[in-house]
């Protein structure tokens, strides 16, 4: 934690750090993007397909996209910490 | 005695309290086989929690600031999951949404997408940012950022009007609860809550707060799984409601046929006459981005991030969030379609004269959630006939039965003819989200009149024990004027509480998102994103509520109205571009957006300083540079 003395990264390491971060937020965006609103858009269509009794479209409002959500936030988590630890800038 | 203290023993502690709960609940059981009255099982359910709740305040009470503000930051991960479950699932998701996925269908799955999605925004947004910033509150994020008072203040007002509507919806869901469970009237219900909700939050701030919606959780999900569990297991021999409840779909499907119901529950976008709308899509689409973004902007939610460790453990901690949300959230469609089953396969059909005793137990006179409405003079025993005209053939038909989206869970039990004790334990539930999530909000106006009012703007020499006592003075006097406001207008729950959101949405989002992920931008162009974005959303949401025959005269065609109920008055509701006015947010956050982009665009870039600052929030590690006045 505290204990040890955190060296200010520089300022090409800083632009590189933030743009790996960036990237990673805009890939988990248009994930979301997709499985928050556009596959919706299609439920009338994928409702035609069934699961286990379930119509798809609905599934995938009810369940599948909620999935998604957890599984994205904990990727988040794992990857930043994965970069954090690269650049030697982990608060931990 | 434990070794190490609370925080070391957290799994042990937690452990015993859930075996203790269970053993509780079965020992209620046990009482209820013995003989002992309903009545008296459910004073056992409400006063036993509330005493738990109240012993944890009590234990857990402070005088340090950093404890009442923020829980002393020791909060890990997991638990601080947990917590922002509790303060996360209300009155609305836990007694509301199931109900309105009953009566909605598809369409009622907005709530489930719109407040789980927006923990993504959180994730990679906001909260490792917020919890590096490291200070006490919201709006001292914006008066860190956008320099000083008047972006503090501003972010002030809007918290302040986007969680004062959402506890009084909280408080109307305790007074629900506690109307049917202690057979006292709606207003007075509300009163008594209220006790509960004060009891934790005034002795120990969050620290209190967070510990007591740990305990709550666990109440609130075992409630909230065992009925729908049993259910399942009845209907479909499977106690996994979750993946058995597609074959029970098919069969509400069939029975909507049998019964000549045009709009099937499964199908999206559908109008009242079953036919495809896209303006249902429209409306759905955008109810879901309002509930999202509302997610990633409201305060109570936000400041529980402030709590953990670590920006790691933050970020970890908004998937755990995200986790035990999902445990509720991915059951609740379950819970409508076994109650919509339940409703259509073994009620409709009956003679009104052998009906189950809960129908007038919950359609009584004072509570009125529930109408069997097939005799001419039906709405003298049953409020809700009112206006219902039945055919008076001494058989309950579908359109002669009257349920309230709020009792939908919480009647589910007795529908079903579960034993009394899993009714007890689904009050005790819903008590607990409501009580926890009013407990965060109360915490969260009380911190920014207090915090950042009182202390930050008025008298910044205000000792530690007077910044407290004012802290828990102001708690007492909002939490009373929401329990007079939710009294007054009456219990209804899920429309507020989607104004909360959008209000929040339309207020915070843009501020923080470009406060962090845009350097440049300016402190003026923070100042008029907040004040853009607001009066829009206001602007529309009282407009369209309360004006909405002006503004139809002003907006001539591009406004629909529609007659609403809403608790006990009748309203003309207006629909501008056909949007309903419960995702209001839809026309305040691009609004904020592009107001502050433009000014941030054109006016006078951020300084050094505050560059400095933002780049130092960025980062996990290292000092945070504080800019401009606050500068130590």
């Amino acid at each position: 934690m505290a204990a040890t003395p955190h060296q200010p990264l520089s300022r090409e390491r800083a632009q590189e750090y933030w743009g790996r971060t960036s990237k990673l937020m805009w890939t988990i965006l248009v994930i979301w993007f997709v499985f928050g609103f556009l596959i919706h858009m299609f439920a009338p269509q994928l409702n035609s397909i069934r699961i286990l009794g379930f119509p798809f479209g609905f599934y995938m409002a009810a369940q599948g996209s909620l999935i998604v959500f957890v599984f994205l936030c904990f990727w988040n988590a794992k990857a930043q910490n994965k970069i954090d630890e690269e650049f030697g800038v982990s608060d931990e | 005695m434990l070794k190490g203290g609370f925080l070391a023993n957290l799994g042990k502690v937690y452990g015993i309290y859930t075996g203790g709960f269970i053993g509780f609940t079965i020992l209620i059981g046990l009482m209820e086989l013995a003989g002992v009255p309903n009545y008296i099982l459910g004073y056992f359910f409400i006063f036993l929690t509330i005493g738990i709740y109240a012993l944890i305040g009590v234990l857990s009470r402070t005088a340090e600031v950093s404890e009442y503000y923020v829980a002393g930051r020791t909060v890990p991960a997991f638990y601080n999951g947990m917590a922002t479950g509790a303060d996360w699932m209300s009155a609305a998701s836990f007694i509301g949404m199931a109900g309105s996925l009953y009566f909605g269908g598809y369409d009622g799955l907005a709530f489930v997408l719109g407040w789980t999605g927006g923990y993504v925004l959180v994730a990679i947004l906001m909260a490792p940012y917020l919890r590096k910033f490291g200070q006490f509150t919201v709006p001292d994020f914006f008066s860190a950022r956008y320099g000083g008072n008047l972006p503090r203040g501003l972010a002030v007002i809007v918290l302040v009007c986007a969680s004062l509507t959402y506890v009084v919806a909280q408080i109307g869901g305790v007074g629900i609860i506690t109307s049917r469970f202690l057979g006292i009237p709606f207003q007075a219900a509300c009163f008594v809550g209220l006790i509960g909700i004060l009891v934790c939050s005034l002795l120990g701030g969050m620290k209190a707060v967070t510990w007591t919606q740990v305990a709550q959780y666990i109440i609130l999900i075992i409630a909230y799984l065992v009925p729908v569990v049993i259910l399942s297991a009845q209907v479909t021999g499977i106690p996994v409601p979750q993946i058995t409840y597609g074959g029970v779909l098919e069969k509400i499907e069939a029975l909507e046929k049998t019964l000549g119901v045009a709009k099937s529950h499964v199908a999206p976008f559908a109008n009242a006459k079953g036919e495809y709308s896209a303006l249902a899509m429209w409306n759905f689409l955008a109810l879901i981005l309002c509930l999202m973004v509302g997610t990633a902007s409201l305060p109570h939610i936000l400041m529980r991030y402030f709590t953990t460790p670590s920006v790691r453990q933050a970020r970890d901690s908004v998937g755990w969030s995200l986790f035990f949300i999902f445990l509720l959230y991915f059951t609740a469609p379950a819970y409508a379609a076994f109650a919509k089953y339940e409703v259509y396969s073994s009620l409709i059909g009956q003679p009104i004269a052998s009906l189950p005793p809960w129908v007038a137990n919950w359609g009584r006179e004072g509570l009125a959630l529930v109408g069997a409405c097939d005799a001419a003079n039906a709405v003298a025993q049953f409020p809700l006939c009112k206006g219902v005209v039945g055919n008076a053939d001494g058989i309950l038909q579908l359109s002669e039965f009257r349920i309230a989206a709020d009792a939908v869970v919480l009647a589910t039990p007795e529908i079903a003819g579960l034993p009394y004790v899993v009714s007890g334990l689904v009050a005790a539930g819903g008590l607990a989200a409501a009580l926890s999530t009013a407990d965060g909000l109360l915490l969260a106006i009380a911190n920014a009149l207090s915090h950042d009012i009182y202390y930050k703007m008025i008298d910044p020499k205000a000792d530690t024990k007077r910044r407290l006592i004012t802290s828990r003075i102001l708690l007492l006097i909002v939490a009373v004027i929401a329990a007079w406001i939710a009294g007054t207008i009456g219990n209804s729950i899920l429309f507020l509480v989607s104004w909360a959101f959008s209000i929040a949405a339309a207020g915070l989002f843009a501020g923080l998102v470009l406060g962090i992920w845009w350097k440049r931008c300016g402190n003026a162009a923070g100042v008029w994103g907040i004040i853009a974005g607001f009066g829009a959303c206001m602007f529309f949401l009282v407009t369209t509520e309360f004006q909405g025959p002006w503004l139809k005269s002003v907006m001539g065609d591009w406004v629909t109205l529609s007659k609403l109920t809403r608790g006990t008055v009748v309203r003309e509701v207006a629909y501008p571009f056909g949007i309903n006015n419960i995702s209001v947010g839809i026309f305040g956050i691009p609004t904020a957006f592009i107001v502050q982009l433009l000014v941030g665009y054109f006016g006078r870039p951020a300084s050094q300083d505050m560059q400095d600052f933002i780049e130092s929030i960025r980062v996990p590690a290292g000092e945070v540079k504080m800019a401009g006045l606050e500068k130590a």
